[in-house]
């Protein structure tokens, strides 16, 4: 196996994620796009780990896992008060403070 | 160039894997969108079994089942759960969007593509359940416990953010 | 994988191996979910309730109304609800039934007979069996139907909350164990002693009681099984996320069902009841004798489940969160610590 496969699978998911940030206008879509940020993230990191022999790479990819699982919660939990304050959840709704 | 075995189950699993991360980001339906991230999700642990990784690969699919299930049930709660798209849940920003994205990938590939070429590998066994198992309770105990804190401040937190009185 | 696999004794090339690894869970599960359809919930249940239903096509107790049945619901139309998504209707039944047959994939019936003796082995199975969830709630929300949401809801909200002390009550198994891999698992079983005696071995239900009790509660809830039926409960969400299926596309979850039901008692025998091992006997015999027994252990199991499932009431929504998040929980973690301390204090 090349190094290169993964790497780019990983960078490919990394950069819809981005695109998914910048274009989503609903909450949850935005969160899924963040999501597969992570997954292209954890993908590098495994691939250095097999490539190296390395543990540490799959142990830096469990500690990724752990801080989405929180990251998801909190995120969410921030849905909620928007949803339940506006009524809406979408991002270019909330507009409050615009002049 | 020959092609091994786990040279095309890679191919395969990427493609779907490709296919499925573009669906996530343009379908308008946010159940389809979900359907998609279990895919990716899903090939995602298959690539990690194909880097010899199977105790991540079984933690990925242990704990993303849980999170996409109540990613599920939000995109059921803030789209009233309607069947068929009802309105476009992409911005204006799009080729904005476009544009970041392609050129990001661009430099990542190119990066990439520059450093590790010719860079062939055969998985070893730092991915066995027994290796990570004695790293993380030896060199890395600190991390873990303070992961441990984290994940406890994170769900008083989201619990304090999100109860009503 | 790559090179001849010898399996019990004969060279095969790899491809072979890989169809027949295959095929054997592919066969096994609608071979469980029939044996525990037919003679828990047809022959048992109607026995018990007293209320025979037909006992005459094919001679003994009726059997081949089964058969019968099973025609009748291949025979049927493929409706779709109108307004339903059509393809993620059509492959909720698969989501589920996929769940089912990874599970079998490493659960051991003899020395030599796993389809693949993962060494983090029973952590696999409880992560391939959450899957379902996701299917149950593709069936919930594709259906376009208020009944069939609310009964994938409850369900995912009870799947949730049960996986805990599911995976909890494992884990005292895994610390006595000393391993996950359920091949280990056996072993450790088959050659323990108790208090110096070897002969029974030591089958981890006489330890591990209490893990024992919490899986058992933990996995009814998991298969939707009474007193834990609320998803699919007829009078109060008229069927749940099963009401717009009929035909082939319900047989599919009645075989997800029942198949799901055979895998964790086969779970919960391989854990808890020494799996394939039987005391005093050794070494090769065990392949052709390993799979009767393993088979015997899982009627015993299935047949206390079933026991239950048409003996209690149905609970209600708030007192099945109560009792996983306020009693199954706490005991099961309590099991942990006790079990962690006599591990290292024996």
């Amino acid at each position: 196996m090349q190094i290169i496969q993964f790497l780019i699978l990983a960078a490919f998911l990394f950069c819809v994620g981005v695109y998914g940030v910048i274009v989503r206008k609903n909450s949850v879509l935005v969160l899924m796009s963040i999501e597969l940020m992570l997954a292209g993230v954890n993908l590098n990191f495994l691939a250095f780990s097999a490539m190296l022999n390395d543990t540490a790479g799959q142990i830096f990819a469990l500690f990724v896992i752990a801080i989405a699982a929180a990251e998801v919660g909190v995120g969410l939990a921030l849905v909620i008060l928007i949803f339940r304050g506006f009524g809406v959840s979408d991002f270019n709704e909330l507009d409050e403070m615009k002049g | 160039m020959n092609l091994s075995p786990h040279d095309v189950a890679f191919g395969i699993i990427a493609a779907g894997m490709v296919i499925a991360a573009i669906g996530v980001v343009t379908t308008d339906n946010v159940m389809h969108a979900a359907l998609f991230l279990v895919m990716v999700m899903a090939g995602s642990a298959a690539q990690y079994l194909l880097l010899a990784a199977e105790f991540v690969a079984w933690v990925q699919v242990i704990v993303y089942i849980g999170a996409v299930v109540i990613l599920f049930l939000f995109g059921i709660m803030v789209t009233r759960a309607p069947m068929r798209a009802t309105a476009s849940q992409t911005n204006s920003q799009r080729f904005v969007g476009a544009i970041t994205a392609l050129g990001l990938f661009g430099l990542f590939a190119a990066i990439v593509v520059d450093a590790y070429e010719h860079t062939r590998f055969v998985p070893g066994d730092a991915g066995t359940t027994q290796a990570i198992s004695s790293e993380l309770f030896t060199d890395f105990i600190v991390p873990f416990e303070l992961i441990s804190l984290l994940l406890l401040g994170a769900l008083v937190g989201a619990v304090a953010l999100a109860r009503k009185d | 994988m790559m090179s001849g696999d010898l399996v019990l004794g004969v060279d095969l090339p790899w491809g072979l191996v890989l169809l027949i690894k295959g095929l054997i869970p592919l066969a096994l599960v609608p071979a469980g979910a029939l044996i525990f359809g037919y003679v828990f919930l047809m022959k048992m249940l109607s026995h018990m309730q007293s209320r025979l239903g037909p006992m005459e096509s094919g001679g003994f107790h009726g059997w081949f109304q089964l058969v019968g049945d099973g025609i009748k619901f291949i025979q049927k139309e493929d409706v779709f609800p109108d307004g339903a998504d059509k393809r993620v209707f059509a492959l909720a039944p698969l989501m589920v039934l996929m769940s089912t047959f990874l599970m079998y994939v490493v659960i051991p019936a003899g020395p030599d007979l796993v389809v693949e003796d993962l060494n983090v082995g029973i952590f696999y199975a409880l992560a391939v069996s959450s899957l379902s969830t996701i299917g149950v709630l593709m069936a919930g929300w594709a259906s376009a139907n208020k009944y069939a949401l609310l009964g994938a809801l409850r369900s995912v909200g009870q799947l949730i909350a049960y996986e805990l002390p599911l995976v909890l009550a494992v884990v005292g198994v895994v610390i006595q164990a000393g391993t996950m891999s359920l091949q280990g698992i056996v072993l450790a079983q088959a050659d323990g002693e108790i208090f110096g005696v070897g002969a029974l071995g030591n089958p981890f239900i006489l330890s591990q009681i209490i893990g024992f009790t919490v899986f058992m509660t933990a996995a009814q809830a998991e298969l939707v099984q009474t007193p834990f039926d609320m998803p699919v409960a007829e009078s109060e969400v008229v069927g749940g996320y099963l009401v717009e299926y009929t035909g082939f596309r319900f047989l599919l979850f009645f075989l997800g069902e029942f198949g799901t039901a055979f895998a964790y008692s086969g779970l919960a025998a391989t854990l808890f009841l020494g799996g394939w091992s039987l005391p005093g006997v050794d070494g090769d015999i065990m392949n052709w004798l390993g799979p009767l027994v393993l088979f015997a252990k899982v009627m015993l199991v299935g047949f206390v489940m079933f026991w239950v499932r048409f003996t209690y009431p149905r609970l209600r929504e708030d007192q099945l969160q109560t009792l996983a998040w306020k009693y199954l929980i706490p005991i099961a973690l309590v099991n942990i610590a006790v079990t962690g301390v006599l591990k290292v204090v024996f």
